[in-house]
């Protein structure tokens, strides 16, 4: 390869190293450095206070059980959570698909609604709906015959509760893909296969699975991403309780850092969860290209 | 469209020219600033404070800042950490202990003893207290807060008591009896399992204190502190009380009057909240009453907000002229009609308007017996630890002993860095 040309390379890619360098690696290795040390507002107030702890704060978390709750409750979301939410999008798109389908840009409006409202505001309204006395779901079951479930009150329901409010809120971002997906399938593939027979299910199984194959995954990668990153959804709606039942990762970080401003702790938390999330996401990657979806 | 054109540019330059002599008009303001950051609902209403006393001091000029109360510790953090403090500032006074140890306040003892507005034997003594750090006076207390059982009368007379309970014994009597009325799917108290508040009045009134050693320890396995535990885990056992958040309740002030519980243990501005929200055909259902402790009544919460200096101002003494001008009793009177708000100190509290309101005595009352909490930053941790474990603790998944020591393990963990900074400056 010649100067010139090494040099053009460099060129092109500079500007998208550069912001990835000072927008990632930086605030990266930052956080890194502050979680070796004890940072807090005795630090804030002079740098003096400042201690270096090595891997102390990982120690702690390690021994903290509240972590491990977090990290369980966080695995729970998402291992529930993402699949629920995959195939809630899917079956949607695949609904608002359909040539039976009637009134569809309604529900394609309503069905991605939930996806620009506010989820403080939204979880007003389910709070109500999930109300032990007076809620809407309770008052349902009630006429079915099954005895009032205490939603948000119980450590057994909420984070079911939880995860319900969370793909529900989420659902229609995902459909959009899926839609667009869909759409790119080639109608005369389907046509093929109803002429060789193949079901309802089988024209699913065999032709818009596979060929939905990338944007399964793309999907898969962004929810999961998004999904371990669970704040807002518990910190609206029951503040971490009963009984630290909806504690996550995220919020046991938040907590440490910025209300109980330990730096130091909360950094530790933010990248014990960066190196679980890449992880994972390469896993994922790395199974989705021996199986050659990629 | 030319005429309109030209129109447009001659609005446009008038426009500018009167925006430049309003600059020009502040410009000639030769007067002195004092920024002053203030909270919430008690940020807003002071602005009207303010034209008198800029009247009265013609050289001073107060630029208020409202921020709201979510924000405002991380603001006044982060306002620190860039050396932008305000001059003068309302502080909870729970916050002072933090601000303290950070050095941002500035000592206010010499400037008290040489004042005339400010009476320190007029304020309630446990309130001022909040505001002294190691003998050291940062604060002038603005307004307080203190907790206490608001009660159903109706119901507390059909249980057959004709007063409210003034002690522990008491107080198990009419909730047992309230119990035995209300059935099992009403009860006799409200405790919230989301606020540490509750719980932390009872615990204050026991006279162990909560931190050991100068705040190195937790003193959580003392005999009152589970006198306390006990009390408060009986209250649930006997199911005298639910156990349930306030989220969960939704309506905490429609419950309360549909008779789901009796007592309901809260602050001051809940008094405006149930003349507002209880229909007026039941207004006389309900009452204030002082809190009831081990052996007659018993101390509360010392809460509210204080005012402040910060030490890197360089506006101190306009700044200390506008504060006592808001801590004078004129002032202060002035600003408990327009928020409702409790003043501290008890001359105000001889007007008319609050002598005469049966609701506010029993907080008058209990002001008398306010204490405050632990006077070290990492309190409102350890509080929040505090009600961590005895939710655990009411869910019946550890007993009395193990939520003692647990709370002992917890609150000595987070105190490891005051204890290292407290050696150190011993070493120095």
């Amino acid at each position: 390869m010649s100067t010139g040309t090494r040099l053009a390379g460099w060129a092109f890619a500079g500007p998208a190293l550069i912001v990835i360098a000072l927008f990632f690696a930086v605030p990266v290795l930052a956080a890194l450095a502050l979680s070796l040390t004890d940072f807090d507002i005795y630090a804030l107030s002079d740098l003096d206070n400042l201690r270096f702890v090595g891997i102390d704060n990982y120690v702690n978390l390690l021994h903290e059980p509240l972590f491990w709750k977090a990290l369980g409750n966080t695995f729970y979301f998402v291992i529930v959570g993402v699949p629920l939410s995959i195939a809630v999008s899917l079956g949607a798109a695949l609904l608002l698909q359909s040539k039976l389908g009637r009134f569809k840009p309604f529900f394609r409006t309503a069905f991605f609604a939930p996806v620009v409202t506010t989820v403080v505001a939204v979880a007003v309204i389910w709070r109500y709906l999930f109300h032990t006395k007076y809620g809407l779901v309770n008052w349902g079951l009630g006429g079915i015959g099954i005895d009032p479930i205490d939603w948000l009150g119980d450590p057994q329901w909420a984070m079911p509760t939880i995860i319900l409010f969370a793909v529900w809120k989420n659902f229609g971002y995902n459909m959009i893909i899926f839609i667009a997906g869909l759409q790119a399938i080639p109608e005369d593939l389907y046509e093929a296969a109803r002429i060789d027979g193949a079901s309802f299910w089988g024209q699913f199984r065999h032709v818009t699975l596979p060929l939905l194959g990338p944007v399964l995954l793309l999907v898969g990668i962004l929810t999961m991403a998004g999904y371990f990153q669970l704040f807002a959804e518990p910190y609206v709606m029951t503040q971490g309780g009963p009984l630290e039942s909806t504690v996550s990762v995220l919020y046991l970080m938040y907590e440490q850092g910025f209300k109980w401003w330990n730096l130091g702790a909360a950094s530790a938390v933010a990248f014990v969860l960066f190196v679980l999330m890449a992880g994972i996401t390469s896993g994922l990657l790395w199974f989705a290209r021996r199986r050659g979806a990629e | 469209m030319a005429g309109q054109a030209a129109r447009c540019f001659r609005l446009a330059l008038l426009a500018l020219l009167v925006f430049s002599l309003a600059g020009c008009a502040r410009k000639t303001d030769s007067r002195e600033v004092v920024r002053f950051w203030a909270m919430g609902f008690e940020g807003e209403i002071v602005a009207q404070l303010i034209p008198e006393f800029e009247r009265t001091h013609p050289g001073i000029r107060i630029q208020l800042q409202q921020l709201p109360w979510t924000a405002a510790h991380e603001k006044l953090l982060t306002a620190f950490a860039g050396d932008a403090t305000p001059d003068i500032c309302q502080l909870g006074n729970t916050w002072i202990p933090e601000f303290a140890a950070l050095n941002a306040l500035e000592p206010l003892d010499s400037r008290i003893a040489g004042s005339k507005a400010i009476d320190v034997a007029d304020f309630f003594p446990g309130i001022w207290d909040t505001n002294v750090i190691d003998g050291t006076v940062y604060g002038v207390p603005w307004y307080v807060d203190t907790r206490l059982p608001y009660y159903r009368r109706d119901l507390l007379k059909a249980a057959g008591f004709d007063k409210p309970p003034a002690d522990w014994a008491e107080w198990r009597k009419a909730m047992a009896a309230i119990k035995a009325q209300a059935g099992p799917t009403k009860y006799s108290i409200l405790l919230p399992l989301n606020e540490f508040e509750p719980m932390l009045a009872l615990a204050l009134q026991q006279e162990e204190e909560l931190l050991r050693e100068g705040g190195r320890f937790g003193n959580f396995r003392s005999e009152g502190f589970r006198r306390t535990l006990t009390f408060y885990k009986e209250m649930f056992d006997q199911q005298w009380a639910p156990p349930v958040t306030n989220i969960q309740i939704s309506n905490v002030w429609d419950e309360f009057d549909k008779g789901f519980y009796s007592f309901y243990i809260s602050g001051p501005w809940n008094i405006a909240e149930f003349k507002k929200r209880i229909p007026a055909a039941r207004q006389d259902e309900w009452m204030t009453m002082p809190l009831p402790g081990p052996n007659g009544p018993g101390a509360s919460i010392a809460g509210g907000s204080s005012l402040v200096l910060f030490r890197s101002s360089t506006q101190k003494p306009a700044a200390w002229a506008f504060l006592e001008y808001l801590s004078s009793a004129q002032t202060q009177e002035k600003f408990q009609a327009l928020t409702g708000d409790l003043p501290p100190r008890r001359s105000v509290w001889n007007v008319p308007r609050l002598a005469k309101d049966p609701y506010a005595l029993a907080f008058r009352d209990q002001l008398e017996r306010a204490k405050p909490t632990p006077k070290v930053p990492e309190w409102e941790r350890i509080a929040t630890e505090m009600r961590l474990v005895t939710e655990q603790m009411v869910n019946g998944q550890i007993n009395v002993e193990e939520a003692a020591t647990e709370l002992d393990r917890r609150a000595d963990k987070i105190l490891e860095k005051r204890r290292w900074m407290l050696d150190k400056a011993v070493a120095k």
